[in-house]
């Protein structure tokens, strides 16, 4: 008879600081809590009486691994307020910038923070010992990320030249070009990962999410796009929290999301890539098709194929704008107050980053509500280990406590981010 | 030299963005050489495996705002040989600091349905309000070259090269021409400490500050300019009440403008 409590009290190898309390008794899950245990700062709180151009350099510091995210959907939300649309070349500029965060960011969570798990190794540091060149492609894959940040935000984390209506300074078609070289190795050894991560071997587990993420008519999305689900969700930002809400509960500083009516759902890359398969530049859908990646793939530790699959697309879609690109005369819109409620909502790598703000006419923020990724896939995180668990009684105390991590960092999770968000334990009794 | 002689490195987190700490993965030239140079013996942001202290260096992200992070601060000091705190979470309370300005209830409410749950200080704090710290590492982000110079210096004992003059400073090298002067931008500049490279000035906006006061500002003198510019009292107030709000001389001209 299988009693035991898994246990872990500080989750690594995620942003921030998280739990996982697994109880099992008689051969049956009696709980599972995973945990955000990040204290509280109170973003929303302290937006209230800022300046509505100062939601994007706020807002970044709510995450140091996903900053743009909040960047992108916060001028977003305020430029649709104030009745203003960013197109053209500088729209061009901000999938650029998101298309650096999301290489670097993949690229971390990938070689970094993932790939040790699948190959029994406690860090990235103890993999490149065995397997260097890896580890030091991913390291100048990350790079490549990072300088795309370096180049049009001024810095890698917290970039300081997004603003409300587009940039402060735009680059010269000239210092585009500079990244044509690196990122056309950056691409090769994309569609060399996305090989190497699907011959991994994946614990089994599958369920059938309800997967959210934005679609986009003309693109895979990054900074805009309707709210759509594989179980027929197609709203405007508008209509989000007539679908959605949120749940305070005990064990948490972070929010859990839900569909309403319904139950959890699941944001990040395998809803995107379900959700827009068809929308993938063909390069990255010719590396998911030669690696036998489905349409839809429902084991989330599958996830790390998907983000290989992403990290193409966002090398051979940084290409494309650099190709195209010429540089605006301006590099910003103008952009003038008024009073009113707008919505900004963009994919950050670990999921839909939706903001909601209200503001006055001076331009001052009156209310603001932002929902993190990792905060929305709470839920998911919480089932999928409690199938996994259920699966897998017979494990060792170790290698359970291990892949019960292992599960959560699927996720990519950003506890920074959702708490307003983690710690695991396995309990048997 | 063999694994056991290395000197150990920790890496704490308190209340933060996870932004600084992840400079150090950002060093991606440089992490296989320090991870060589050190035992990497917390870093829960990157390893599953811990080492026990003490330790020869920990560096401390993010700022004390819960009752439990006041004691956990106190272990990790008498477990570490230096402490060094890196980023304006840990140096001056960092941007949630903005609580410390007004009643924390009233923005539990705003977050969390159930306030009942959350636990929290009426303040955020600096970690050297409640430990004594070896090193100040400033800037949100932290500049991931004065970071690597900075463990650099304490391993093998001297002290660290980091400037305390201000952005104009570096702006000026740059060959930057003022963006106060020439397009009327309100700046931190003269007020802040360098480090950042003056980036903001190169994307031509003013300074807003990430680096928090370098020494002796004259905070004053440079609102005085921003009345020039038209700026509002509030605009004032809130220019100086973001990153670094609660580092002493940001905190008392913003108050002057409330
Ligand atoms: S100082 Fe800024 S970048 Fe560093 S942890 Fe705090 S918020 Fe993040």
């Amino acid at each position: 008879m299988n009693n035991r409590v898994i246990k872990v009290d500080y989750l690594a190898r995620v942003e921030g600081e998280g739990q996982l309390l697994v109880k099992i008794k008689n051969d049956a899950v009696t709980d599972v809590k995973f945990s955000i245990i990040e204290p509280p700062r109170f973003f929303e709180a302290f937006l209230r009486g800022r300046h509505f151009t100062e939601a994007p350099d706020i807002t970044a510091r709510i995450c140091g691994i996903c900053p743009v995210a909040y960047q992108m959907s916060s001028c977003h939300a305020m430029e649709s307020i104030c009745g203003v649309k960013v197109d053209g070349a500088l729209r061009e500029l901000r999938r650029l910038l998101y298309c650096g965060e999301w290489i670097e960011s993949h690229a971390l969570h990938v070689f970094m923070l993932h790939a040790p798990d699948f190959l029994g190794y406690e860090d990235s540091i103890q993999m490149a010992k065995d397997h260097p060149d890896l580890v030091k492609n991913a390291l100048k894959l990350k790079k490549i990320g990072n300088e795309i940040m370096i180049l049009l935000g001024g810095r890698e984390i917290h970039p300081i030249n997004p603003k409300v209506g587009g940039f402060y300074k735009v680059p010269t078609k000239k210092q585009l070009q500079g990244l044509v070289e690196p990122l056309k190795w950056a691409l090769d050894f994309a569609i060399e990962s996305v090989k190497i991560m699907a011959g991994l071997e994946f614990p089994e587990l599958e369920r059938d999410y309800e997967f959210v993420s934005l679609r986009h008519p003309d693109e895979y999305p990054l900074c805009e796009g309707d709210i759509v689900s594989n179980k027929g969700i197609d709203i405007e930002l508008s209509k989000f929290f007539d679908y959605f809400e949120e749940q305070h509960v005990p064990h948490s500083t972070s929010l859990h999301a839900v569909v309403k009516d319904r139950d959890d759902y699941l944001t990040g890359p395998m809803a995107r890539y379900a959700n827009n398969y068809d929308k993938l530049t063909p390069k990255a859908k010719k590396a998911a098709e030669d690696a036998g990646l489905p349409k839809v793939v429902l084991n989330p530790f599958k996830s790390i194929i998907v983000r290989a699959v992403e990290m193409v697309f966002a090398c051979e879609e940084a290409l494309r704008v650099v190709d195209e690109y010429k540089m605006p005369d301006k590099a910003y819109v103008e952009v003038k107050s008024k009073a009113g409620v707008g919505f900004g909502c963009s994919e950050a790598p670990r999921g839909i980053c939706f903001h909601r703000y209200e503001i006055d006419d001076g331009g001052i923020i009156k209310d603001a509500r932002i929902l993190a990724p990792t905060s929305q896939n709470q839920k998911a995180i919480e089932k999928d280990l409690r199938q996994f668990v259920e699966n897998h009684l017979d494990l060792s105390h170790e290698k359970m406590t291990w892949q019960c991590e292992q599960a959560i960092r699927n996720y990519d999770p950003c506890i920074s981010c959702s708490c307003h968000f983690l710690n695991l334990q396995i309990e048997r009794e | 030299m063999s694994p056991i002689k290395k000197p150990k490195l920790a890496v704490w987190k308190f209340a933060s963005c996870d932004g600084c700490q992840l400079s150090l993965l950002d060093c991606e030239d440089e992490l296989l050489a320090i991870a060589d140079a050190v035992h990497i013996a917390n870093f829960p942001e990157a390893s599953r495996a811990v080492a026990k202290g003490p330790y020869d260096i920990s560096l401390v992200e993010g700022s004390i705002t819960t009752p439990h992070d006041a004691e956990r601060i106190h272990k990790i000091r008498r477990s570490s040989k230096f402490l060094i705190t890196i980023g304006a979470c840990a140096t001056s309370g960092g941007i949630q600091a903005l609580r410390n300005f007004k009643d924390v209830n009233d923005f539990i409410s705003i977050v969390y349905a159930n306030p009942e749950y959350i636990e929290t200080l009426n303040k955020s704090t600096p970690i050297a309000d409640h430990v004594f710290v070896d090193f100040e590492l400033r800037g949100c982000p932290i500049n991931k070259y004065q970071l690597v110079e900075v463990l650099n210096a304490y391993l093998n004992g001297r002290k660290p090269n980091i400037p305390q003059y201000s952005v104009c400073v570096e702006c000026k090298r740059k060959g930057n021409v003022c963006v106060m002067v020439a397009t009327g931008a309100p700046c931190l500049g003269p007020v802040t400490q360098a480090g950042c490279g003056a980036i903001c000035p190169t994307y031509q906006r003013g300074c807003f500050g990430c680096f928090g006061p370098k020494e002796t500002p004259n905070t004053s003198s440079l609102a005085d300019w921003y009345k020039n510019l038209k700026l509002s009292e509030d605009d004032i107030m809130r220019y100086f009440r973001s990153f670094n709000a609660f580092a002493e001389p940001f905190r008392k001209e913003s108050e002057a403008h409330e």
